[in-house]
């Protein structure tokens, strides 16, 4: 059966931290860094990068246009 | 198959458009303000008329609106985007005009620039959004600021004695005759934001079909005036702006 796979990069330096991508991401892959990038914001990072669906939902939400997003079927 | 090998531009799905410039937005995390500035720079894009836009900002929060997406801007003095969209697309009908407006902007010291811009019926389409408060001042009382809701100005509520009722500007403007498509949604989901580049991707197509001036009212978020992360935001909203203004198309001719 065809697998989808996805990752996502984050505009570490344009992410303000404000958490509606963890939320939005419906397979918990997202969380916040414990390091601040240079404006203090704590930026999203892939935490289970495995678990990602390449869906976008994270993009959608995210304010600041941070997130870009891959997908390949596997 | 390692991330790195995914992360291909021949994988990519989504990327930021390149009508939002890099320069960093001002707003605060988490505000609606960024959420719709993204989808008009995105629908700008589909549409292929980035050259050929012109957007009027507001007074309030988005009055920098014009340093984020490169198309040709306006600025209005408080309230006025209405009636200057009405110069600029009356001089240049062939371009796409929108208005972006706060609650503020848009339901009290420009009362009068919309109502008569929507019962003109200008070929305007008009960007609202609706987060319940002055943003960009302090936090005050807007006149959509719902019963009870707390505000720099009204620090143990909204009273109708005091206060009167919140204004359903929205709905109102569905009942003039210029308006041809007045429509609310909200950006807190994806399902949302889905919907409200629907909406106003029709209200820019609107525009350029001369049917009349479109409303896209977007109820929104002020995690910084409700004194809320932006997720409890988002959660507040749902359980107390979506009552009062309920979502969903309300005029579509
Ligand atoms: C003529 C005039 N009166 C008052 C102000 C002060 N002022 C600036 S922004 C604003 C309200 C903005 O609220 P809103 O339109 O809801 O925008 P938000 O910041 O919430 O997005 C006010 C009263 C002003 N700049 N000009
Ligand atoms: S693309 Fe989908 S699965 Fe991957 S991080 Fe974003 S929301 Fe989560
Ligand atoms: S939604 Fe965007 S700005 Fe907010 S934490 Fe996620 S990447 Fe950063
Ligand atoms: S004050 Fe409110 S409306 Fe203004 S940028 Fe901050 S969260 Fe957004
Ligand atoms: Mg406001």
């Amino acid at each position: 059966m065809a697998k989808v796979k996805g990752a996502v990069v984050v505009n570490t330096e344009r992410c303000k931290g404000c958490n509606l991508c963890v939320v939005a991401c419906p397979s918990d892959v997202l969380i916040l860094n414990k390091e601040a990038n240079s404006k203090g914001y704590n930026f999203s990072m892939m935490e289970n990068p495995d678990d990602c669906v390449g869906c976008a939902a994270c993009a959608y939400v995210c304010p600041d246009a941070c997130i870009t997003v891959y997908k390949v079927r596997v | 198959m390692t991330t790195n090998e995914i992360i291909n531009p021949a994988n990519l799905v989504y990327a930021k458009t390149k009508v939002m410039n890099d320069t960093p937005m001002h707003y605060c995390p988490g505000c609606s303000h960024g959420v719709v500035h993204k989808i008009i720079g995105e629908i700008i894009d589909d549409m292929g008329v980035q050259e050929n836009t012109i957007g009027i900002a507001p007074v309030g929060c988005a009055v920098f609106a014009y340093k984020y997406l490169d198309i040709d801007w306006q600025q209005a003095a408080h309230g006025r985007a209405p009636a200057l969209a009405t110069a600029v697309k009356r001089l240049l009908p062939d371009r796409l005009v929108f208005t972006y407006q706060g609650d503020g902007d848009l339901a009290a010291i420009g009362t009068a620039e919309t109502i008569h811009a929507c019962n003109r019926g200008e070929n305007i389409a008009i960007i609202f959004i609706n987060n319940g408060i002055y943003g960009m001042t302090g936090g005050q009382m807007a006149p959509t600021t719902l019963h009870g809701m707390k505000s720099s100005t009204s620090p143990n509520g909204r009273t109708v004695p005091l206060n009167g009722h919140p204004l359903d500007i929205t709905k109102l403007l569905a009942m003039l005759d210029g308006t041809c498509y007045v429509t609310r949604q909200a950006v807190h989901n994806v399902a949302g934001v889905r919907k409200t580049k629907k909406a106003i991707r029709k209200a820019f197509e609107n525009s350029m079909l001369g049917k009349g001036t479109s409303i896209v009212e977007v109820v929104s978020t002020c995690s910084s005036g409700w004194k809320l992360t932006p997720e409890a935001s988002n959660d507040w909203m749902v359980e107390n702006m979506f009552p009062a203004y309920p979502l969903g198309d309300l005029k579509d001719l």
